[in-house]
């Protein structure tokens, strides 16, 4: 395997040396160059005639970004997306957010610094450089500091080189490597490497799956299977009557269901006079009366109220709702009669609203006019 | 030092004698490559042990529910959150003395530092495991604590100091942990040109990154340290801020105060350095670290101890002031009740070993003194756990009316999670000083006398 020159390198004892060697090569108007030390040596940057790093620029943005991301999250959350009142305190309650941002703000600085550095100012990993496992690395890893001039460098010219590193005291050696080793780069999309990665994955997925699907079988991973609860219509030993389903408290009411307070004892003709139609004829109020007609009354008494259904005649004969007597009655009493029924006729105030009622009544009167037309509704 | 007449433009120099930086590797890698001693295997049965019983008491709370423990109405808060800020005030002092006398360029803090903030992970490890298990069940916990999108459309409370301390806690995890790994690099670089096995090597490379010591690196990575210790700084007097929000933000008396903040962070300024001087004490004995950790770095440690302590002390005695002052019955009642009640030995267990033992390191003689040093740490962790104790139960066991008043009395499940939690921190602390350099060598060889150039050459930018 042919062997290539890496760089001439220098190993001095002192920091001070080091930074007449580091001095020297840059006057000397090299740039591939570096200088390695086992820690920061103070001075070091300027004698090599390093920039100013630009590494806070990274952790600003970062920083920025958490804070206003994190700020904007908070808010969209609490006043957008799930906006419940706290403590009786507005929405956007912004003093609150304040130490969540903070700490975002804070946390993505610094990984964000610390990934920017590593990835891209060291393009870090990489852990087959040439001057890896070298005597020379040994050395400046440990307690000496050394000089390299890298074979890239334009102006590089071996003797020149040698000759430059001897007067300022070092200790001369070389580097070379092998196109192999260069070539050897662990690379992240290595196909054996990739497939590596999707076995163990697949591996941990399936035993993970196995352990807590199977094996373990707690909850939550039992999925709900097991619960403790009554299911409808089991029986149960709490209840002396054994039913799992109770009847809410007697007296209990829904919400917004007002309780009707007559009952099918009391005349049509006369709770009708005590009840008032709120329900005001409109189109979309019509419509509904039509619809809860069409589905609960129709059966018995026709799709027009006259009595015509198919009912007649297997059953007791269902009354006509054209007739004198419900035509004359108040809006009330065709309400009660609904509401509380009359004679084979069941009570559907568990079916329909108060309004849905009301509708019904309006829907009737409308299907009444409609076959005892005047003249002047012909208009 | 030895001159009779104080010189303040002079530093104490940080390591004793003038060792080369070879020697300094070779004091610092001996616990790695040695064989473990006897006395470490030792203390690790003890640790594994206390750690076993730990893993007993979880398994048995993880069966049974958290009813296993003391705790019920009034006093709903227990021995899990007492050890929640108790683990989480001593993972204050790693990032104090990595980040804040980083920045106030105090040298001294080198030969702890990297000890310190391996301390900080452990810690906030074992606190972070009681408040997970406190709240019942732990698989669901990632659903209350974190916010994600899901299913049912809820999302966490932002305005709650319970959701502030989850972010406080992780965030500084998260930045203790990065902050701990990047002062590795360099020595990971270091073990793997020193490793003479292959699986060592290999690890070390892999953990180093591929670090080469160039100074075009150094560079970067000066500027990245200086920039994390400016951001963790103010970190570590959020994190302890927000513990004690979640006391100051309710309206339980005894717990509604405003120094409370304040109170807490020097509380766990105080706590962190007992529980690091503690340690630190041993390890140096143990690894013949007498060079690196010296006497005036204890001496100092022993200094700021004696100063939170004080500061912990007038909390003490300023809340009593304002209950008083405030003119509120049921305040007045609170601390009256805190000194004097059926909880009365913790209080002054509390102010003996919080307020009073640490006097006694205004005598030189007592803040060098190695075994008084030890003792008196023992006697600050002591007194801090009780002083959790005492703001948690006390407040809660007396509630506004006489007839919901309680008592709490922990079971053996508590003290076994307790015990189990020292078992955790302790045996980390074993395996860090026997597998990772426990003083950072980069950091150490640049404070040696005579390692930094002695003339700055072209308006040097280090």
């Amino acid at each position: 395997m042919e062997k290539k020159l890496y760089s001439i390198n220098a190993i001095y004892h002192t920091p001070n040396d080091i930074i007449r060697a580091a001095k020297a090569v840059r006057d000397a108007g090299y740039t591939k160059f570096d200088v390695h030390t086992p820690y920061p040596v103070h001075g070091l940057d300027g004698a090599m005639g390093l920039k100013e790093t630009k590494l806070g620029f990274v952790t600003l943005a970062a920083g920025i970004l958490g804070a206003v991301g994190m700020i904007s999250f908070a808010s969209w959350v609490a006043v957008v997306d799930y906006p419940q009142v706290i403590g009786g305190k507005p929405y956007w309650s912004w003093p609150a957010f304040v130490p969540v941002t903070y700490e975002i703000a804070v946390l993505l600085a610094v990984l964000g610094t610390v990934g920017a550095m590593i990835a891209f100012f060291f393009k870090f990993p990489n852990t087959s450089h040439p001057l890896h496992d070298t005597p020379y690395m040994k050395k400046v890893s440990s307690d000496k500091f050394g000089v390299t001039i890298q074979a890239e460098d334009p102006q590089f010219d071996e003797k020149k080189v040698r000759d430059l590193l001897k007067t300022t005291g070092g200790e001369v050696e070389e580097v070379h490597y092998t196109e192999e080793f260069l070539t050897f780069k662990p690379n992240t999309f290595e196909p054996k490497f990739l497939l590596l990665l999707a076995g163990i994955a697949l591996a941990t997925s399936a035993g993970g799956y196995l352990y807590f699907n199977k094996v373990l079988y707690l909850p939550p991973f039992d999925w709900m299977v097991e619960q403790p609860r009554f299911d409808v219509q089991s029986t149960t030993d709490l209840f002396d009557d054994g039913l799992t389903m109770r009847l809410p408290v007697e007296g209990t009411i829904a919400r917004g269901f007002m309780p009707y307070p007559y009952t099918l004892g009391a005349k049509a003709d006369s709770v009708g006079k005590l009840l008032v139609n709120p329900v005001v004829k409109t189109a979309a109020s019509l419509d509904l009366g039509k619809r809860k007609y069409l589905t609960y009354c129709s059966p018995c008494h026709g799709n027009f109220g006259s009595g015509d259904s198919r009912m007649n005649g297997q059953f007791p004969n269902p009354p006509t709702l054209h007739s004198d007597k419900v035509r004359t009655w108040p809006d009330g009493a065709i309400f009660h009669t609904i509401t509380v029924g009359q004679n084979v006729m069941p009570g559907y105030q568990y079916q329909l609203s108060r309004e849905e009622r009301w509708a019904v009544v309006n829907y009737i009167r409308t299907l009444q006019r409609a076959y005892n037309a005047k003249e002047s509704d012909l208009q | 030092m030895s001159s009779t007449v104080l010189d303040y433009s002079k530093e104490i120099p940080v390591v004793e004698g003038v060792p080369s930086a070879s020697q300094l590797d070779e004091t610092i890698v001996k616990p790695i490559n040695d064989f473990p001693q006897r006395n470490w295997f030792i203390g690790l049965a003890i640790t594994g042990t206390m750690l076993g019983i730990g893993g007993l008491s979880l398994a048995w709370l993880l069966y049974k529910g958290v009813g296993i423990w003391g705790i019920n109405q009034p006093v709903a808060w227990g021995f899990d959150v007492v050890n929640f800020v108790f683990w989480v005030g001593i993972g204050h002092a790693g990032t104090l003395i990595s980040a804040i006398l980083f920045l106030l360029r105090q040298k001294w803090r080198t030969g702890i530092a990297r000890f310190a903030e391996a301390m900080t992970l452990f810690a906030v490890l074992c606190a972070v495991q009681f408040v997970i298990f406190h709240t019942g069940r732990p698989w669901l916990a990632m659903a209350w604590l974190f916010p994600y999108p899901n299913q049912h459309g809820v999302w966490v409370n932002f305005t709650s100091p319970l959701e502030w301390d989850v972010f406080a806690v992780n965030t500084y995890f998260t930045v203790s942990a990065v902050f701990w790994y990047i002062g590795l690099i360099p020595d990971f670089a270091s073990l793997r040109d020193r490793a003479t096995t292959t699986i060592k090597k290999t690890i070390f490379a892999v953990l180093s990154l591929g670090w080469r010591f160039s100074n075009r690196h150094w560079q970067h990575y000066e500027r990245a340290y200086l920039i994390m210790a400016g951001f963790a700084t103010p970190l570590v007097l959020s994190v302890h801020t927000i513990v004690s929000f979640d006391f100051a933000v309710s309206i339980i008396p005894g717990w509604h105060t405003t120094i409370f903040p304040p109170y807490f962070v020097a509380g766990a300024i105080f706590s962190g350095f007992a529980m690091v001087q503690n340690v630190l004490i041993i390890t140096r004995k143990a690894f013949k670290f007498e060079h690196l950790i010296t006497m005036d770095t204890i001496e100092k440690m022993n200094k700021i101890m004696l100063v939170t302590g004080t500061m912990v002390g007038y909390a003490y005695i300023m809340e009593f002031f304002i209950a008083w002052y405030s003119g509120n019955a049921t305040e007045l009642f609170v601390f009256i009740n805190r000194a004097t009640g059926p909880y009365w030995w913790a209080y002054w267990t509390m102010m003996t070993c919080n307020l009073i033992a640490p006097q006694l390191f205004w005598s030189k003689k007592v803040r060098t003194s190695l075994l008084a040093s030890f003792i008196l740490a023992i006697f600050v962790n002591i007194g801090m756990w009780f002083e959790r104790f005492v703001i948690i139960v006390t407040s809660l066991h007396r509630d506004f009316l006489p007839s919901s008043w309680g008592m709490f009395v922990p079971t053996m499940w508590d003290f076994g999670l307790l015990i189990g939690s020292f078992g955790l921190f302790f045996t980390l602390v074993l395996l860090f000083v026997k597998f990772l350099p426990a003083i950072a060598m980069a950091e150490i060889k640049a404070v040696v006398p005579g390692a930094q150039p002695s003339h700055h050459g072209n308006g040097a930018s280090h």
